[in-house]
């Protein structure tokens, strides 16, 4: 357990509780973008989705169980991710006291240079997203199990599509960074891996990014209702 | 040719330290930078005014001494290239020049463009070496090393120390920097035996110093006059995460 | 004063083991109850005071940059030599040490030498368990090039890097014992003065260069590894910084300086561009393995070299010496291309530089070999000049780059104080009038890791003295003179800069005891720099206070001693009227204009004594005796 303590207490202990979680929230965020897409397969499907997710691991766990297993991972997750990000920015800003007087990047990309951005916008967004679409707090119509209705009824309301579209963009900063940058950070990252690594970042953007967008706008646009 | 110069200017770490300005008139496009700042000096010491302080040394581009940020890159606009190696025909007639010394934390002013980097001292006093005291050992070939592997150490060990890597990091961090000295003793046979204890001695003794963490920006290998890759960064996070956990 | 070289006897091939073996030693418990106080950190200091502290003794080490891994051994290029014979090309100790002595033109001390000859396997080893990543083949095992001045492959490298390689490995030793404490490590601390008491070396004076504390430490022994003195020309392929100020307080302390006026010339160095210039570049000689240098017939000639046809160029070096052609040895082709200028016929800025040209081989072998083969020069030649090499012949100027005279040793490597051990460059031994390429890193080396730790055991066993503090009224005494002189400096106001001063006198130096003397100009030379001395006194501008970094205030106090450094090295070589090795006399020279030397009257080593500043220095000699290599003429014809 020291040891754990000991390798949490460095930089790079730090730095690779953030690319394990990210690795996680990655993971997540894809199969969630898959499992958004069911919306075009009609109401019987994704609601059949939403019901599988809640019935996962039956019969050996009772229903929900899993989903909640599931759920506690992913918020220990972006717990661990952002407590983490909060110690090293603060590192960061305590190593460079006094600054330049102008400074303009070489070759860090500008998703690298907003992660600190991009991170709080999505954070914001999950907040917003779970008292939309799971607790339904902030929905106009919110009916329990019914996710297709809830979907086309929430991305119905314009500038909450607007948001929608917003906090995906960040997320495809973060991603396009993050997901490369993890490989880098649990030194799996070499010349030869690296432009695949950089490709997969890439590619697992644009489509959680895309995947996730067409949504509201087919919504908007009324092709699906 | 001509430049206008701001230089910072600060008298002691204890000073406050601004930015002055100077001109720099009827200078060769064949003078280095450091040069050009020889030229400024005397003709500061004849006004009677004090002389820019700036570390320099070999000014052949190896012994890592000198450093400066010019307009807001380590070292100046040329790629794989110290101060001393940058020569005014990088720049343009009339062109103004923002000249600032490296910062961090842990490289504190000691007067002008001098900073103190005996942090990096301390960071390979803390494990940047391999045990073998002075006649202990074997025939230089009686362990064979794959060509590959020697080549690639080699990258890694020509750092300078420069501390350039320190300043372009938007965190201060020197993980290029700790991370090519592991790299270098870590891809050798002779450097097996301390490989963990070395990673994680120098990366405590890194921390320690106040430096920030990698973000993976990668202005380090921008900036290195040795060009060095940030490969060897992902080389010393695998040996550390190893080392940690697995001993 | 007298010389006792102690070489000990026997035959020369046994001398080191049988001194190892009678020398006292002490013992493991009482080792940490001496301080050794090392000065310089390059490959001799920092290698010694590494190996030192691993020995159980008390180290303090010192250096002027920020960080002692910067010293400028680290600016060697080509490589170092070591009798390995790993090439089974019939390579030995004895060929390696007959190799060194002819090279040196027979003036050094076979003694000596054949000792550097033995240890240079040891230090392969040693670096390479060290991890110096040296270059290797295919099989792994380790690669060597072949190197002026030799018949045989002995020469290990690390890409153009060596010099770095090897003080790295030495740095992260000495690092390994700053960690474990056993070192005391002062970086940006120049040493300012000797401390001598009964006629035994107790401490040094110096001074921080941050705060401007003058400090004094106290010891049991002090070591110099300070490197050589060939910023006395101002510009030279020293770093900045190098400079002769420790060896030149120890000179005026007691210890005797040899041979000074042996300075090696390079051949391939990147010319002046200008009057701004500060330094010069060094490239490495294999460029003359494929380059052909030439400068056009007539003088003065502007045309761009490719507009020049074939006719009108002269390949001087191929008409005068057409057995070897552009490979005579450094010397010669040094005193080739400063004549050729001299007449008028150099090219470039000021008419300083001869063309070395590689398009017959880019035509013969193609651009992407020359590439690979000196693509790194290339390069740096291309950002210095801003002139692409590919295209247009390159210029070349010699430069003075190494100094073999240093302060005279014996074969214990201690000076003619009691107790001040000289290492490295700093000392005048094993190179004689001409050093070898690639044996520079191998002496200082041999002299750091393995002769020091070994022969000044044999002192402090021997000597008993009571410990001394630095309160001692003998300390007090030199860090009031030190002071004294700081504030001298200080108190000027003149009009001139250091820097314009250096200027002035290096060219002097440069012009009547650079790569040619004779006896009119050494003369010239040593009315002048009294003069321009006396100027200096008066009319230097050194701004700013001494407690703080003040960088007009270092240079001052070194230029200052490099000011009496060059009399003494024109004395040197006003006395020794002979040619050898690089010491080239106008007046001693072969008809076909080779150096000629007197073995007769100048097989020996010169060494001169302190008699004040404004007193001619007094000249003892060490007689050389060779017994196991025959005296030859030297002919490139």
């Amino acid at each position: 357990m020291s040891r754990l303590f000991l390798f949490y207490r460095s930089s790079i202990g730090k730095k690779v509780v953030m690319a394990v979680t990210g690795l996680v929230l990655f993971g997540f965020v894809v199969v969630h973008m898959a499992g958004n897409l069911k919306v075009y397969q009609g109401a019987e499907k994704i609601n059949a989705y939403g019901e599988f997710l809640r019935a996962m691991g039956s019969p050996v766990f009772s229903h929900g169980q899993v989903l909640w297993i599931a759920r506690i991972v992913l918020l220990a997750s972006v717990a661990l991710h952002i407590m983490a990000a909060v110690q090293l920015i603060l590192m960061n800003r305590r190593a460079r006291p006094v600054g330049y007087t102008h400074q303009d990047p070489i070759q860090a990309t500008y998703a690298s240079r907003t992660m600190i951005w991009s991170g709080p916008v999505i954070a914001l967004f999950v907040i917003y997203h779970l008292l939309h679409f799971t607790a339904g707090t902030v929905h106009p119509s919110f009916r329990a199990g019914d996710i297709y209705h809830n979907v086309i009824a929430g991305f119905r309301v314009w500038y909450v599509s607007a948001f929608y579209i917003v906090a995906m963009v960040g997320l495809g900063f973060h991603l396009y960074h993050g997901v490369w940058s993890l490989f880098q950070t649990l030194g799996i990252n070499d010349v030869r891996v690296d432009r695949f690594f950089r490709r997969l970042a890439a590619v697992a953007t644009v489509a959680v990014v895309a995947g996730n967008i067409s949504i509201p706008v087919t919504v908007l646009l009324g092709l699906i209702s | 040719m001509d430049v206008t110069l701001h230089v910072w200017r600060q008298k002691s770490a204890a000073d406050r330290g601004r930015f002055v300005r100077y001109e720099a008139r009827n200078i060769s496009p064949d003078m280095s930078f450091l040069e050009m700042f020889d030229v400024v000096n005397e003709g500061l010491i004849a006004r009677g005014e004090d002389p820019i302080a700036f570390d320099h040394d070999c000014r052949e581009g190896i012994c890592g001494t000198c450093g400066m940020v010019i307009n807001g890159v380590a070292h100046g606009p040329r790629r794989g290239t110290t101060v001393c190696q940058l020569h005014l025909r990088s720049f343009r007639d009339g062109d103004t020049i923002t000249v600032e010394p490296w910062r961090a934390r842990p490289f504190p002013v000691i007067k002008d463009l001098v900073v103190d980097r005996g942090a990096f001292d301390r960071i390979i006093q803390a494990g940047g070496f391999i045990s073998v005291p002075t006649g202990s050992a074997p025939d230089a070939n009686a362990i064979p090393i794959p060509k590959p592997d020697a080549d690639l150490a080699m990258d890694a060990a020509s750092c300078i120390g420069c501390g350039a890597c320190v300043a372009a990091c938007p965190n201060g961090a020197a993980m290029l920097f700790t991370a090519a000295k592991v790299s270098h003793l870590g891809l050798l046979p002779q450097g097996q035996p301390e490989r963990r204890q070395r990673v994680r001695q120098m990366v405590v003794a890194m921390d320690r110093e106040g430096f920030g963490s990698c973000t993976n920006y990668a202005e380090c290998e921008a900036v290195c006059p040795k060009a060095i890759s940030i490969r060897f960064i992902a080389r010393m996070n695998r040996d550390y995460l190893k080392a940690s956990l697995m001993e | 004063m007298e010389l006792r070289a102690s070489v000990p006897s026997g035959p020369v091939e046994q001398k080191w083991d049988n001194h190892r073996f009678e020398m006292k030693l002490v013992s493991p418990a009482n080792k940490r109850k001496y301080t050794i106080l090392v000065v310089g950190s390059g490959l001799a200091g920092a290698s010694a005071a590494a190996s030192l502290a691993e020995l159980g003794y008390n180290v303090t080490c010192f250096c002027y940059q920020d960080s002692p891994r910067r010293a400028h051994s680290i600016a060697a290029q080509g490589g170092i030599n070591a009798a390995k014979n790993y090439r089974n090309d019939g390579d030995s100790v004895f060929r390696l040490f007959y190799d060194t002595i002819k090279g040196g033109d027979y003036r050094a001390r076979e003694a000596n030498v054949y000792r550097l000859a033995q240890l240079s396997v040891n230090i392969i080893d040693q670096c390479v368990a060290q991890g110096v990543p040296f270059a290797r083949e295919y099989g792994g095992l380790l690669d060597n090039r072949s190197f002026g001045g030799a018949q045989v492959s002995r020469t290990f490298y690390a890409r153009g890097q060596t010099g770095q390689q090897l003080l790295l490995g030495a740095y992260s030793a000495l690092s390994r014992q700053v960690g474990l404490g056993r070192v005391a490590m002062y970086p940006r601390h120049e040493m300012l003065d000797l401390v001598v008491i009964d006629g035994k070396t107790r401490g040094v004076v110096v001074r921080d260069m941050v705060t401007g504390q003058i400090e004094s430490h106290a010891g049991d022994a002090v070591v110099l590894g300070t490197g050589g003195y060939s910023n006395v020309f101002y510009l030279s392929t020293n770093a900045k910084g190098c400079n002769a100020t420790a060896i030149w307080r120890a000179y005026k302390r007691g210890a005797a300086m040899a041979n000074p006026s042996f300075t090696q010339i390079h051949p391939t160095c990147i010319p002046v561009s200008g009057d701004h210039q500060s330094k010069l570049t060094l490239m490495s000689e294999s460029l003359r393995n494929d380059g052909r240098i030439w400068v056009p017939q007539q003088k003065g000639d502007t045309r761009p070299p490719d507009r020049i046809p074939e006719a009108e160029r002269d390949y001087y070096l191929e008409r005068r010496y057409p057995a070897f052609g552009n490979l005579v040895p450094r010397d010669v082709a040094s005193r080739a291309a400063k004549a050729v200028c001299d007449e008028g016929f150099g090219v470039g800025p000021g008419g300083l530089g001869v063309y070395l040209d590689l398009t017959d081989a880019i035509k013969r072998l193609g651009e992407q070999v020359i590439r690979e083969r000196y693509g790194n020069l290339f390069e740096m030649y291309e950002r210095i000049t801003g002139e692409n090499p590919y295209e247009r012949p390159m210029r070349i100027y010699p430069a003075v780059h190494y100094t073999m005279g240093g302060l005279w040793v014996d074969y214990n490597l201690m000076s003619t104080i009691d107790g001040l051990y000289v290492i490295g460059e700093a000392n005048f031994s094993d190179h004689g009038a001409n050093r070898l390429g690639a044996s520079a890193l191998m002496q200082g080396l041999a002299d750091g890791y393995f002769i020091l730790p070994a022969t000044i055991g044999d002192y402090l066993a021997r000597t008993k003295q009571e410990k001394l503090d630095p309160s001692h009224s003998a300390f007090r005494r030199v860090e009031a003179e030190v002071t004294e002189r700081t504030k001298r400096l200080l108190a000027i106001r003149g009009k001139r800069t250091v820097d314009s001063f250096h200027r002035e006198f290096g060219r002097l130096m440069w012009e009547y005891c650079g790569m040619s003397r004779n006896v009119q100009g050494l003369q010239v030379a040593l009315e002048k720099i009294p003069a321009l001395r006396a100027e200096f006194w008066e009319n230097v501008n050194v701004l700013g206070a001494n407690e703080e970094l003040n960088q007009s205030l270092e240079k001052a106090g070194r230029v200052a001693d490099f000011f009496e450094f060059a009399e003494l090295m024109c004395h040197d070589a006003l006395e020794r009227a002979e040619s050898c090795g690089c010491h080239f006399r106008e007046e001693y020279q072969t008809p076909d204009g080779e150096a000629l030397r007197d073995d007769a009257d100048f097989a020996h080593v010169a060494a001169w004594e302190f008699a004040g500043v404004d007193n001619p220095p007094i000249l003892h000699k060490e007689s050389l005796a060779f017994q196991y290599v025959s005296l030859t003429q030297r002919s490139y014809k």
